[in-house]
């Protein structure tokens, strides 16, 4: 009996030496962060509903919902290789009301050293943006219409956002709402434009386990380059190809994402 | 190493013995039959680790959901109130229990509830589980008006129940838990998903008429009914969200709804959306019942939304009282709103009282 052990102590040993002689380089694991402020201002969860933002047209608003779509989120080394940094799934639905979806670990672990860039997507890219292909945001409700034919079509695919809110009124009790809906752009029946939008970060280190902290500045969606009268623009602007291209140009100084530990 | 040798023989024994215990305990798993949509367009439904779906808890749970011990003079079953020709709700306003109390909210359908991935059921989504909501009906007062000990007691004392429950859950010792999962299988197994609108989607173009296509145009037309935002798509058969709204139904509440349940004053007057299935059996409607009619509904969402501070931005034109609907619009709205009705649910053989 005691050989026996003796034996077995020997081989759980020699396994143990086995896994740490490895002498591989050190890797470094990756997870992401959705942090999002108003101009700096952190903004999160307990504004909602509460808190009261003055956009660049003077509106006073506040949040009931913000649940957008970020894709694509690649690491490129050095080399030029890619690495995706997927969660459950290649994208993810960020809902600022439910903070699993702000926070999440990956199973990706990269060596140190300089990385080329780090990009995302926000919403879907045309190849991705297929009508009906992911369960999980058909359950979730985020269809863009479109994509069967005789049906309503704006472009089909998914939604890339939903910002949903109030803005006062003229008088107490009279505040207004307004739906920030953002995804395929329709030209004309059947003529649509792509709208998403690519973020990129060049230039980065990673020497540790790596937070990728995606960053919006939800006061960028009112004011730059076009200055957005809510009291014009609050309902209805699924359909309205103006509105959807403006979103567009005012999301490209929305993002931001950095590296951090 | 004779040590090592009695070891193994003492786990071979014990390995029998324990292969012994399972004696007559077999249940035969089943699998839920999924409508072709859900398969393509849904995840896979929401099956409890600790419950899986089978023959006899099935079973079990059907006849549980028809027997009036479960109440407290043994009058009223579960389907007293969910009735599978309304689609498992009652077609009166406010549901009646034992002692003659009449309840504050319509009782909800109980429909495709397998696919409720945010696992908050009923109006104020107090229930974190379908087995967690069996419970309430039992012991609310003012509906079966009974308590678990003696619900237990009443079935363990019954002749079939006890053997029942040893070919569904491997015991005959009777416990709220295993009511509650026997029940909760049976209502998994209510699955609708094949009304002429979902016949039109898998292909047969006749299924549908030029009207129904109209009214899906309003409902999907974020300028018109805007109904899509909750309640679902082409893309999400179950026709809703899960999720909760205030939908503009009064200026303040007396039912706060998942703001009672959660305490938060940003949640009061919201309440669950509940699927647009089988409409046509489901009357009234809204959380309290105050619209017999499906006109009053589209007419509630085109002319009589109130403001209050809870409202969701998805209602619109709120000042204008809505969408503002023509005539022609809310026809083909409504005509489209039926055509989720599937005939078959109600009368499935499957769904109907064994006892």
């Amino acid at each position: 009996m005691k050989k026996i052990a003796f034996l077995l102590t020997l081989l759980i040993a020699f396994s143990a030496c086995n896994s740490d002689d490895d002498n591989a380089a050190p890797q470094f694991l990756i997870s992401v962060s959705h942090s999002h402020n108003w101009d700096g201002e952190n903004v999160s969860s307990d504004d909602i509903g509460i808190t009261e933002f003055t956009n660049e047209n003077g509106e006073v608003l506040k949040i009931t919902r913000l649940r957008y779509l970020i894709s694509k989120v690649i690491l490129t080394n050095s080399t030029g290789d890619e690495i995706s940094i997927e969660g459950t799934n290649d994208y993810n639905l960020v809902d600022l009301s439910d903070n699993n979806t702000l926070n999440y670990a990956t199973n990706i672990v990269v060596p140190p050293g300089t990385y080329k860039k780090i990009s995302f997507v926000y919403g879907f890219n045309e190849e991705d943006n297929v009508s009906g292909a992911y369960p999980d945001l058909n359950t979730a409700n985020w269809n863009w219409p479109g994509g069967m034919e005789g049906m309503p079509n704006l472009g089909g695919g998914y939604h890339f956002m939903q910002f949903d809110g109030t803005f006062a009124g003229p008088g107490i009790g009279d505040d207004q709402v307004f739906n920030y809906h953002n995804g395929t752009a329709r030209v004309s029946d059947g003529v649509f434009e792509q709208n998403f939008i690519t973020v990129t970060a060049e230039n980065l280190s990673i020497n540790s386990n790596t937070v990728i902290d995606i960053k919006m500045n939800l006061a960028e969606w009112f004011k730059n380059p076009n200055t957005w009268d809510l009291n014009e623009l609050n309902t209805g602007l699924m359909g309205n190809y103006n509105a959807q291209i403006r979103m567009n140009q005012n999301g490209q100084s929305v993002f931001s994402v950095y590296l951090g530990d | 190493m004779r040590y090592f040798s009695i070891l193994l023989i003492a786990c071979f024994f014990l390995s029998c013995s324990s292969s012994d215990d399972s004696s007559n305990y077999a249940p035969t798993p089943v699998n839920l039959e999924i409508p072709p949509l859900f398969n393509t367009l849904l995840l896979p439904p929401l099956i409890p680790i600790d419950n899986p779906q089978t023959l006899e808890g099935i079973a079990l749970g059907r006849k549980l959901f028809y027997e009036p011990l479960l109440s407290n003079d043994g009058t009223q079953a579960c389907a007293n109130c969910h009735l599978a020709e309304n689609s498992f709700t009652d077609p009166n306003r406010f549901s009646t229990g034992i002692n003659g109390d009449i309840g504050t909210r319509n009782t909800m359908p109980i429909v495709n509830l397998a696919w409720n991935f945010q696992n908050n059921f009923l109006w104020d989504g107090s229930a974190s589980s379908l087995e967690d909501q069996a419970n309430d009906p039992i012991e609310n007062p003012i509906e079966m008006n009974n308590n678990w000990p003696n619900v237990v007691a009443t079935l363990q004392a019954t002749e079939i129940y006890p053997e029942l429950f040893e070919q569904a859950f491997g015991t005959s010792t009777i416990t709220k838990e295993v009511v509650t999962k026997a029940i909760a299988q049976f209502e998994r197994t209510l699955i609708s998903g094949n009304s002429r609108f979902d016949q039109y989607l898998l292909g047969d173009n006749n299924a549908v008429s030029v009207q129904e296509i109209n009214g899906f145009n309003v409902f999907m037309d974020e300028n018109r009914g805007d109904c899509f935002h909750c309640h679902g798509n082409e893309f999400n058969p179950l026709w809703t969200n899960n999720a909760f709204h205030n939908n503009g139904l009064d200026a303040s509440f007396e039912d706060l709804g998942l703001g009672g349940f959660t305490g938060d004053p940003l949640d009061y007057g919201k309440f669950k959306s509940p699927t647009l299935r089988n409409l046509a059996y489901t009357a009234p409607y809204m959380h309290d019942g105050r619209f017999a009619t499906l006109d009053e509904v589209i007419n509630h969402y085109s002319e009589g939304l109130v403001y209050s501070n809870t409202i969701d931005p998805l209602m619109k034109n709120i000042a204008e009282g809505g969408a503002q609907l023509t005539d022609s619009d809310k026809a083909d709205l409504k005509a489209f709103l039926l055509s989720l009705s599937e005939p078959g649910f109600t009368t499935n053989p499957a769904f109907l009282n064994p006892n």
